[in-house]
């Protein structure tokens, strides 16, 4: 059923398209090809049928993500639902590697879906921070790493989750009983070549990145959370995350059967494009790639106007001939992610799909769009407290977690 | 599988009930059902379909120019002022099986509809036919009352004839006139988005006609055929449950507006503001939630442990 077809990293040239945790770029400066990594990952499409399902099941329309197709693969999501709709409950596991204090809106992504499936499923949720993965690769001190990583959890509360359902942590803060155990027992079952294979460790890597992995492995695991969970052994767990991090969680799935765990389930999203649609995804290094959570409405107005890719022809006479290429036009692209309305959405990519609606027209709306959700998220992050994040992130049981 | 309009038009002729009957393109307004079939024929009828706050149904058919005041209504039936509302899509088509545009007294020959209460316009009893969807909208049939009443009787039921244009009273002394009429039980529906997303139409710009419902806002915290949840319906859950906070403040706000706004465009109103506001709502309300719970929490971190 593990269908582990190609576990070793794609050579690094561009004639292949790479994707893993720490690199992620298209073949030959094109397009993420997601059927392929699909294909090569040997995890699930997310259908219709499945997203119809999630609307029966939670008595409400699905988040617009699922509906527009960024989350759009899974591994067992169709178990977690089964089991669901039997009475037994799951619990969410999604994280951030803080490595920076600039969020963009590609962050976000993540945990606006997270949230969404936490408030329609009724279930608790777990975020770990990996201030010790940051700290280790981008070379970061202990303590900035860990200041980064309180930060970060403000921006991600600001985000809506609630906390009487909700337990973040940071790697350093959290690391140790139970937690360490487990991190030990998959350790054991994975083999220095295949951590090599899995995630490209070479003999010049330092021995604190190999024995990262199993890190970010045993959060699926509930009796890494003894004050959550207790005598909760086969609650399933489900991790909604971006699908390069997909090679921690095959090694995740592939260890837990033998350790006595249920695997933990999965549903990926596709990346966010950078604004100037060079290939790959959205880059924290180039301020110009992002819309940040910081940025101000004339900022947002500017960068979508001065860097936003448009698919839209050279001259009016041309564009209102041949209509805008959608394929690579970024401001339809990001109101695809963001806009809720269906039918404004189709009705945009009619009319500037046909050459009957400008760019200008477009990508004002887009500003529109993302200029209100930025401010919102802006003014929830302002009522996030140290107090507020200490609660959050106190080891504490949670006793009304599913309702 | 509902009654379908020809399995419901043999019933009448089974009945030996007299009816007319008017073929026409489908309609979802009476405007546009006026159109195509005339007054001379017969009254026509407007048909609402509400629901309360206890997940009772009501379907209430009217002549087209009774005025029908839901605060009024709302307090003879004995729930208040704005307690009851204009009922989601999905109720319709699980409740009664019909379509949007279709409500209908003979959509009660459905078993998915034997709770649901059906009161009719007094001042149909002064009319020698009137017209109604044999639960199809591309078909209008005109009948007596008499025949209508004959209907409802084959299929156990007593015909309810009320004036829907008074406004009784209703205080300590003098109970809710209608009170009786409301269902014993009540209806738990698994309260699904459209299932046709954007290819659903938005409401027709002609609010005024009742005969249409604005497109209900998806509701919150409801798990598929529990009843036993939805009837305890804990006081408690409102202040722990954020969407159903929110639903509580926008009942209220939809109950005043009700109440202070004369005029028929006010149910849909609300249900804009209603579908509009509860997100943003619900997010206040969490951010609410968790200050409270934080400033909670520090302040247990400073506490004094008791004196012996």
């Amino acid at each position: 059923m593990e269908v582990d077809k190609k576990e070793e990293i794609a050579s690094e040239t561009s004639s292949e398209q790479v994707v893993n945790p720490w690199e992620v770029s298209a073949k030959d400066g094109g397009r993420i090809d997601y059927d392929k990594l699909i294909d090569q990952f040997g995890c699930q499409r997310l259908d219709e049928s499945l997203i119809a399902r999630v609307e029966r099941l939670t008595s409400r329309k699905a988040h617009v993500f699922l509906r527009r197709g960024v989350f759009f693969a899974h591994r067992d999501f169709n178990e977690v639902l089964d089991a669901y709709e039997g009475g037994d409950k799951f619990y969410l596991y999604t994280g951030r590697g803080p490595s920076s204090e600039a969020l963009h809106l590609g962050h976000l992504i993540p945990f606006m879906f997270t949230k969404y499936l936490q408030e329609a499923f009724k279930v608790p949720l777990v975020i770990q921070l990996t201030d010790d993965e940051k700290c280790m690769w981008k070379n970061l001190s202990v303590e900035e790493s860990q200041r980064l990583a309180r930060e970060n959890a403000k921006d991600i509360i600001a985000c809506g989750f609630d906390v009487t359902k909700t337990f973040i942590f940071s790697d350093f803060d959290y690391v140790g009983g139970a937690f360490y155990k487990n991190m030990v027992k998959v350790a054991k079952c994975v083999t220095l070549n295949k951590a090599m294979g899995i995630f490209g460790f070479s003999g010049e890597d330092h021995i604190g990145k190999l024995s990262f992995p199993p890190v970010q492995a045993v959060p699926s695991f509930p009796s890494s959370f003894p004050h959550l969970f207790p005598g909760m052994d086969m609650l399933r767990c489900l991790i909604p995350c971006a699908i390069d991090q997909d090679p921690y969680f095959r090694m995740t799935r592939d260890v837990a059967p033998r350790l006595g765990y249920s695997k933990p389930a999965l549903i990926e999203s596709t990346f966010f494009p950078a604004l100037q649609a060079k290939n790959g995804k959205m880059s924290a290094s180039d301020p110009n790639s992002a819309i940040y959570v910081t940025d101000t409405a004339k900022d947002i107005k500017n960068k979508i106007n001065r860097y936003a890719f448009s698919g839209g022809q050279d001259s009016i006479e041309k564009h209102r001939e041949i209509g805008a290429n959608l394929e690579v036009d970024i401001p339809v692209k990001y109101l695809s992610f963001f806009l809720e309305d269906d039918a404004e959405l189709e009705h945009i990519k009619k009319e500037y799909g046909e050459g009957r609606m400008l760019t200008g027209e477009v990508k004002k709306r887009l500003t529109e769009v993302l200029t209100e959700m930025v401010e919102r998220h802006r003014m929830a992050r302002a009522a996030v407290t140290d107090q507020m994040v200490d609660a959050f992130m106190a080891v504490r049981p949670l006793p009304n977690m599913f309702e | 599988m509902g009654f379908s309009k020809d399995q419901l038009l043999s019933q009448l002729q089974e009945l030996e009930i007299d009816y007319s009957k008017y073929e026409h393109p489908p309609v979802l307004t009476v405007e546009e059902q006026a159109k195509y079939v005339s007054s001379s024929e017969g009254a026509l009828s407007k048909n609402l379909f509400f629901k309360d706050k206890k997940h009772r149904y009501y379907i209430i058919s009217a002549m087209v120019d009774t005025k029908v005041d839901m605060k009024v209504l709302s307090q003879r039936l004995g729930l208040g002022k704005g307690g009851i509302r204009m009922a989601p899509e999905e109720a319709l088509a699980e409740l009664l099986q019909v379509s949007l545009g279709c409500v209908t007294p003979f959509a009660v020959v459905n078993e998915s509809a034997r709770d649901v209460s059906l009161l009719l316009d007094q001042k149909f009893k002064n009319q020698t036919r009137c017209i109604f969807h044999p639960l199809s909208n591309n078909v209008s049939i005109s009948l007596s009352t008499s025949g209508l009443d004959k209907f409802l009787q084959s299929v156990g039921r007593d015909p309810v004839y009320v004036d829907l244009e008074a406004n009784p009273v209703v205080g300590k002394d003098q109970p809710p006139d209608l009170a009786v009429y409301v269902p014993f039980n009540s209806v738990v529906i698994p309260e699904l988005p459209n299932n046709t997303p954007s290819a659903q139409a938005s409401p027709p710009k002609n609010v005024s006609a009742e005969k249409t419902k604005p497109v209900a806002s998806p509701k919150p915290s409801k798990s598929p055929g529990n009843v036993k949840s939805v009837v305890q319906n804990s006081g408690l859950s409102v202040f722990k449950n954020p969407e159903k906070f929110v639903e509580e403040i926008l009942d209220k706000t939809s109950e005043l507006l009700f109440s202070e706004v004369k005029g028929e465009n006010v149910e849909a109103l609300a249900e804009t503001l209603r579908k509009r506001l509860t997100s943003e709502f619900t997010h206040l309300a969490v951010m609410y939630k968790n200050t409270a719970y934080s400033e909670g929490f520090y302040a247990g971190t400073q506490c004094q442990p008791k004196r012996p």
